[in-house]
């Protein structure tokens, strides 16, 4: 058996996503801007996307959603757009944000630092998530921005957004928010928050890889990105995706419809993997309450087992996992939420993060709890810190001579 | 960056086949205990390198003779990746039967290579490295400890590349007699800074207290010095051809006034040295004439082969005077 649990990272694509497309590739195939009726072949198949979209996220007419090549553009067109209408042609300088946010609002965020613009990265509670007043203490009349993720990719963490997007809206300030990790897996309904602009990408829900979506409130202005033919009314120029688009749309439509319930069919399916590693194990705790976190997630720690070491384990047993700490990045860093979250120090390399889809199966869960726990007990018969014979007077180590 | 860049490579797919076979079945992982010593006589060393918050930890233990300081036994554990464990498994392979004499003498270039599969071909991907240096760092402490020793006095030299292990006396030596200007050259004649990056510039995986970029720099910079101070030693001397610019010119000067410039006052003219090019086969001595010189028939002739002549006997064969 293989189990695959890696579903934050990329998720499987819904067969019934893969051939609603397949049209779209050799027969209907026309530039849906020509005027010929191999363009406008394509369109009913668009307009029933486009609508299905906006029935996922609850938009309202009025609103735009953009088509965009993934959300790290949708991430990056918002940060740099605002800065260049809020900041480079008007009176504001500053943005707020999180330091546990994806990479593509952080790189985007140091890039425009580096342009000269004033960043704040707000800190995170020992739940992982930032506080609504936090945000409120640290918008000023100049910040023209706050861009803030829905739910976290590493715990599953669900932000405030509901009152983050009240006091955006009470200070003026734009409010931006990453829902990548929040569209398809809780429900996400733009009429009861107060969003300006939200990332979406469709390969986090069973869609397709290579489609993500801008949803904009009120169609308000943002300076685009890519300039050309002024495809999506001239928001976001370049030749439609066609086959991707219908794939997000209908990606987007299976996620969200009774959503509830396939949100408690996982749930109940990741709670009886995580209740199992914490009864069977000592020395392992997981990260956040699991009532405020996305249904499919979880962060375990696990004492005395680097990250790395385990997911190799994990891999031997054919089981996809993931770890954003040590050895298993180039960057060699620790996990920076562990950190953030303030989890010890000698805790921030032995995070395991385990994320299901509606497609896990109870099987899978079983085979999982089996394997992870020998995996555990393999490593930890190695580990240094399980070791009970104690150095030589002298031949401990003091400090952390390397990973500066 | 280039083509094969554009999907890095997967880490684990770069690992030689030792090591993922001993990162699976570890061959020395355990422990020795106290008793076990106790009872053949033997001495027990155990020393720790790293620490779970730096993300890699090993302890080692050694079971010494005492009568020959020959280590008999010797077994790891450790909190880290499975380059990190492969690597701490073969340095307790080669520790045993070696004296801890010889043990200090293990670098993490000898462990490394003990894992690879073929002598070409790096057991780890570049950023693992630091890994197997751990496991230099931690015989050094096990043998400071068994013989009572500050660790720090094995390692006689300031390394700057661990993974390389490339000492700042090599670098600066190798520096100069092969003219290196480049941290790419560098890397090719000491393999220094091929491997973690981190001893190239500050900000890479490990702080470190000196980087190739500086080094380069102060070398370059001794280097010009170095080269003045030759040239303006040999002036001194008299050689012509080996001085300083400045040192030519007053030379040149010197020797206009001793024998030409006298004559050319009393026709009411002068000369003066606008600048000096040196080339392989020439030195170029370009001059103006002021005053009545200016526009004589003989500056161009007479004056002219004059002036060179002079300098020519005086200073050097390879002058060639050129008035504009």
């Amino acid at each position: 058996m293989q189990v695959y649990l890696d579903n934050n990272a990329t998720t499987m694509v819904d067969p019934a996503v893969t051939e609603a497309m397949i049209p779209f590739f050799s027969e209907i195939y026309g530039n849906p801007n020509s005027l010929h009726r191999f363009g406008t072949a394509s369109h009913p198949a668009i307009t029933k996307a486009i609508n299905q979209m906006y029935k996922a996220i609850g938009a309202n007419d009025k609103d735009d959603i953009v088509f965009t090549s993934c959300a790290t553009e949708a991430n990056n067109w918002v940060l740099q757009s605002v800065w260049i209408d809020k900041i480079l042609h008007g009176e504001k300088n500053h943005i707020v944000t999180t330091e546990i946010e994806h990479p593509s609002v952080l790189s985007t965020c140091k890039f425009l630092e580096d342009m000269g613009v004033k960043v704040t990265y707000l800190p995170v509670n020992d739940q992982g998530i930032v506080e609504a007043h936090t945000v409120r203490a640290f918008i000023t009349e100049k910040t023209a921005l706050v861009s803030i993720m829905w739910a976290n990719n590493e715990t599953g963490m669900i932000f405030p957004i509901q009152e983050i997007g009240e006091i955006c809206k009470e200070k003026g300030v734009l409010f931006h928010t990453d829902g990548v990790q929040a569209v398809g897996k809780i429900p996400v309904n733009m009429q009861e928050v107060h969003v300006d602009f939200m990332s979406m990408s469709a390969h986090k829900f069973h869609g397709p890889k290579g489609i993500g979506a801008l949803y904009i409130k009120n169609s308000q202005k943002l300076t685009p990105m890519l300039h050309g033919g002024d495809q999506m009314g001239g928001r976001r120029s370049g030749t439609l995706n066609v086959p991707y688009i219908v794939g997000m749309g209908l990606a987007a439509q299976l996620a969200t419809t009774n959503i509830e319930e396939k949100m408690e069919s996982i749930r109940v399916k990741r709670d009886r993997l995580e209740d199992a590693l914490l009864g069977s194990l000592s020395d392992v705790f997981t990260v956040g309450d699991r009532n405020n976190r996305t249904p499919n997630t979880i962060l375990i720690s696990i004492r005395g087992v680097e990250g790395e070491g385990m997911l190799w384990d994990l891999n031997n047993a054919l089981i996809g996992a993931s770890t954003g700490s040590a050895c298993a990045s180039e960057d060699l860093e620790a996990n920076s939420v562990m950190l953030a979250i303030g989890a010890d120090n000698e805790l921030a390399h032995t995070g395991i993060r385990l994320s299901l889809s509606r497609f896990t199966t109870d099987e899978e869960i079983d085979y999982v709890i089996e394997r992870f726990e020998s995996a555990v007990k393999r490593l930890r018969a190695i580990s240094s810190s399980y070791a009970i014979v104690q150095p030589t007077a002298g031949g401990a180590t003091l400090a952390c001579h390397i990973h500066h | 960056m280039a083509k094969n860049d554009l999907l890095g490579g997967s880490l684990w797919d770069q690992y030689s086949n030792k090591v993922t076979t001993l990162m699976n079945n570890p061959i020395n992982q355990g422990e020795i205990t106290q008793e076990e010593c106790d009872a053949a006589g033997h001495k027990l060393i155990v020393a720790d390198f790293g620490a779970e918050s730096c993300g890699d930890a090993v302890r080692l233990y050694w079971e010494v003779d005492p009568a020959n300081d020959t280590i008999v036994n010797s077994k790891f554990k450790s909190f880290g990746c499975g380059t990190a464990i492969a690597s701490s498994d073969m340095m307790a392979e080669l520790c045993i039967g070696k004296t801890v004499q010889q043990a200090v003498k293990i670098t993490n270039i000898d462990v490394e290579m003990s894992l690879r599969d073929d002598p070409e071909t790096p057991a780890v991907p570049p950023q693992k490295m630091h890994c197997s240096v751990m496991a230099y760092d931690v015989i050094k402490k096990a043998a400071g400890l068994y013989l009572g020793v500050d660790e720090a006095s094995f390692e006689d030299e300031i390394i700057v590349c661990e993974c390389a292990r490339v000492s700042l006396g090599t670098l600066r030596e190798v520096i100069k007699l092969n003219d290196l200007k480049s941290i790419e050259q560098i890397t090719d004649y000491t393999k220094a800074g091929g491997f973690c990056k981190s001893c190239i510039k500050p900000g890479g995986h490990e702080a470190r207290e000196y980087y190739l970029v500086d080094i380069l720099a102060d070398v370059r910079r001794e280097m010009d010095v170095e080269k003045m101070q030759a040239s303006a030693d040999a002036g001194l001397q008299g050689d012509f051809e080996t001085m300083t610019l400045v040192q030519k010119i007053k030379a040149i000067d010197a020797a206009i006034d001793e024998s030409v410039r006298q004559f050319l006052i009393m026709d009411g003219g002068n000369v003066e040295i606008i600048d000096v090019k040196d080339s392989p086969d020439y030195i170029d001595i370009y001059i103006r004439y002021l005053g009545a010189c200016n526009g004589c028939a003989s500056s161009s002739t007479g004056t002219l082969y004059a002036i060179e002549a002079t300098l020519k006997e005086k200073l050097s064969n390879k002058i060639r005077v050129l008035p504009i």
